[in-house]
């Protein structure tokens, strides 16, 4: 209590100082009348505090919980009802690491996701330059067009590729599921760095040929390094959706390639459902997303404001 | 030498450059001189290889060079924004065109080095162009520009952007330091004052036509035509269209404006009368000056000078004169135009001097 207080007293302190700067520009009464009010309403907001933590409660609860379910075991998962693992076991996260139909499937995620950013990236970058630095027939249509693949739901696209892929025995393979992520990845791609190389100056094309660059040393010496912050925006969202896109994963897959995100929803064994391998699977799914957006948090923040997302 | 041979250049039906033809000297300094829009850096370009032209050609040296490739002329370029590379730190930004040309590091270092200590970049030298100043950032791209030892040097407003001392200070040394590379340079700017101070010779542009070409003061005090005399008068030129009948123009109230000696052969006409600002005064400073009654709109002090703007008859005339005069709006006062100092422009607008005695 007496720490709240101290604080309130600090707080109240601020106020004053605010209004004696202030103070300065305005005069003597109404001084007096924008304290009194100042200070009630620093007091009303005593408790701004409190919708901020429901929020953050809400989004953070079903997490806690995965996390929480991670450690139980099956029977305590079941059993009474309980905040925290009274009987903390690593049991769920050791058979995801040995187990190699669990593990297998991080590796495949990992594998096609990476194969798909990689072929997403280094297929929009020509593209995106030419959308931003050229003039041609229909280019506006075209770029137009580009988004609106994004606006068919995957599943639409479920059958023709399977159909496809079947015929070119591409079924099961990481590659089939990488190229068609691409048909959601690229269009996104091209359009996030078509908006970060608009923003490069054309006159910097033109001084680099006139320093005698040719055009595949400009792209790569001092092009991409201006849109460094663009490639890693796009990256991300290509890493996202792919790592998170269910539907098209688990039609192309069947054993070898098969993804974690399909596994998962197979865990239906003899012994009835394995809740806690199941939640510790979950857990392990979360940990790249956030891993990758840690680590471009700051180029996030430069993309959306750059770029047009 | 750098010919331009009747050029022209279109863009999606619009004429932006008409029919240039332009012949430019080794180590002479050339100004292009324009209002914006006149087409200065759409020729700029066209020198450069950065466009094609849609007819004629352009010839270097005797070679024509119309179709070449930009990375394969000697030729060196600075905008009016700050272009350099801002991945880069200075250093490499000026090492650029030597790293590609495939100099060795001896070299590069000696060639950055030197190009630094000329524009006052050495201090600068480890950070990256962002955290420069705009004076700093420009300097860079003319060290750039410095070190590839072009034979076409293209400045299109390279101060343009800056603070007017950095400005002052960098037009004096422009031409120095390019001077001894003995390149061909080219220097646009839509600024009358700043192609004097500059010198050389000058082309004056309008509507992506050159409308003169000449040595600078040559082309200021003897312009071919209206539009040419209009372009290089900042404030702009003061004009008056006059009858002539004899002797003199016959100006409002009886007075006459006796024609020049070297015009005396005109006809009897009416003319377009231009003369610069400087050129009116409140004193009769010499004894044919010819004194007129004119009305004060605007009175504009800069410290030094002022500006009176004035209107008489039709005419909106500005006047330059040392030091702070004030006038009341509407004031009504004397003012002087010296007759030797004024250009006769006909019908057409072209000169009414002939071209021997522009020569004389």
């Amino acid at each position: 209590m007496a720490g709240t207080r101290e604080a309130v007293a600090d707080k109240d302190k601020m106020m004053r100082d605010a209004v004696t700067t202030t103070g300065a520009v305005h005069g003597g009464a109404v001084d007096e009348a924008l304290a009194r009010r100042m200070r009630r309403r620093g007091e009303e907001s005593r408790f701004w505090w409190v919708v901020p933590t429901i929020y953050i409660i809400f989004l953070m609860l079903p997490i806690y919980w995965l996390i929480n379910m991670s450690f139980k075991s099956n029977q305590e998962i079941l059993g009474a009802f309980s905040l925290w693992p009274q009987n903390p076991t690593l049991r769920n996260y050791a058979v995801i690491f040995t187990d190699p139909s669990w593990y297998k499937g991080y590796i495949n995620s990992i594998i096609y996701v990476v194969m798909n950013t990689a072929i997403s990236i280094s297929v929009a970058l020509p593209a995106a330059y030419a959308f931003s630095r050229y003039r041609f027939l229909g280019d506006k249509h075209l770029f137009f067009w580009l988004l609106t693949n994004r606006m068919a739901p995957p599943a639409v696209f479920a059958l023709p590729f399977f159909q496809l892929y079947s015929a070119f025995g591409l079924i099961d393979t990481h590659i089939a599921v990488a190229l068609a992520h691409c048909l959601f990845n690229v269009p996104l791609a091209v359009w996030i760095l078509e908006g970060f190389m608009s923003g490069v100056p054309k006159e910097i094309d033109e001084t680099a040929y006139i320093d005698g660059y040719s055009f595949p040393r400009f792209f790569v010496k001092i092009f991409v390094p201006l849109i460094a912050s663009g490639i890693g925006v796009a990256a991300f969202f290509c890493f996202m959706f792919s790592w998170v896109e269910l539907l098209i994963a688990r039609t192309l897959t069947t054993t070898d390639a098969k993804p974690i995100a399909a596994i998962m929803t197979r865990t239906v064994s003899a012994s009835g459902m394995d809740w806690g391998v199941l939640a510790a699977a979950g857990v392990l799914t979360i940990i790249p997303g956030a891993l990758v957006i840690w680590f471009v948090r700051n180029y996030i923040a430069k993309g959306f404001a750059l770029g047009r997302v | 030498m750098l010919e331009l041979r009747n050029v022209t250049k279109t863009v999606a039906g619009v004429d932006h450059i008409r029919d240039v033809s332009l012949t430019l000297q080794h180590g002479s300094l050339n100004v292009l001189l324009g209002p914006t829009l006149s087409g200065k850096t759409s020729l700029m370009r066209l020198m450069a290889g950065l466009d094609k032209p849609t007819a004629g050609s352009i010839w270097f040296d005797g070679v024509d060079v119309t179709g070449v490739p930009v990375q394969k002329r000697k030729i060196a370029m600075v905008y009016q924004q700050f272009i350099n590379y801002p991945a880069m730190t200075v250093y490499d930004n000026i090492a650029s065109p030597l790293r590609v040309a495939g100099a060795d590091k001896a070299t590069i270092d000696q060639e950055v080095k030197r190009a630094a200590e000329l524009l006052k970049l050495t201090p600068y030298l480890g950070r990256t162009p962002l955290n420069l100043s705009g004076g700093q950032q420009q300097r860079t791209a003319l060290a750039r520009a410095i070190v590839k030892n072009a034979r076409l040097v293209l400045l299109d407003e390279p101060l343009a952007n800056l603070d007017y001392k950095l400005r002052e200070e960098l037009r004096a040394e422009l031409p120095r330091i390019f001077a001894e590379t003995g390149a061909i340079f080219v220097y646009a700017t839509t600024e009358p004052h700043e192609a004097l101070l500059l010198g050389g010779n000058v082309a004056t542009l309008s509507e992506g036509r050159i409308t003169q070409f000449g040595p600078t003061i040559e082309v200021f005090r003897k312009p071919n035509d209206l539009i040419t005399a209009r372009t290089f008068a900042d404030p702009p030129l003061n004009t008056i269209v006059l009858k002539k009948s004899g002797r003199s123009f016959q100006l409002d109230g009886g007075v006459d404006l006796p024609v020049p000696a070297d015009l005396a052969g005109i006809a009897d006409a009416s003319y377009t009368i231009g003369f610069q600002p400087h050129h009116l005064s409140f004193e009769k400073r010499t004894a044919d000056a010819v004194g007129v009654k004119a009305k004060v709109s605007v009175t504009e002090i800069t410290g030094s000078e002022s500006f009176v703007h004035l209107s008489y008859a039709d005419a909106r005339w500005v006047m330059l004169s040392h030091g702070i005069h004030q006038f009341e709006p509407d004031e009504a006062i004397e003012v002087f135009i010296d007759p030797r100092h004024v250009m006769v422009f006909d019908a057409n607008g072209r000169s009414a001097a002939s071209p021997s005695q522009l020569a004389a």
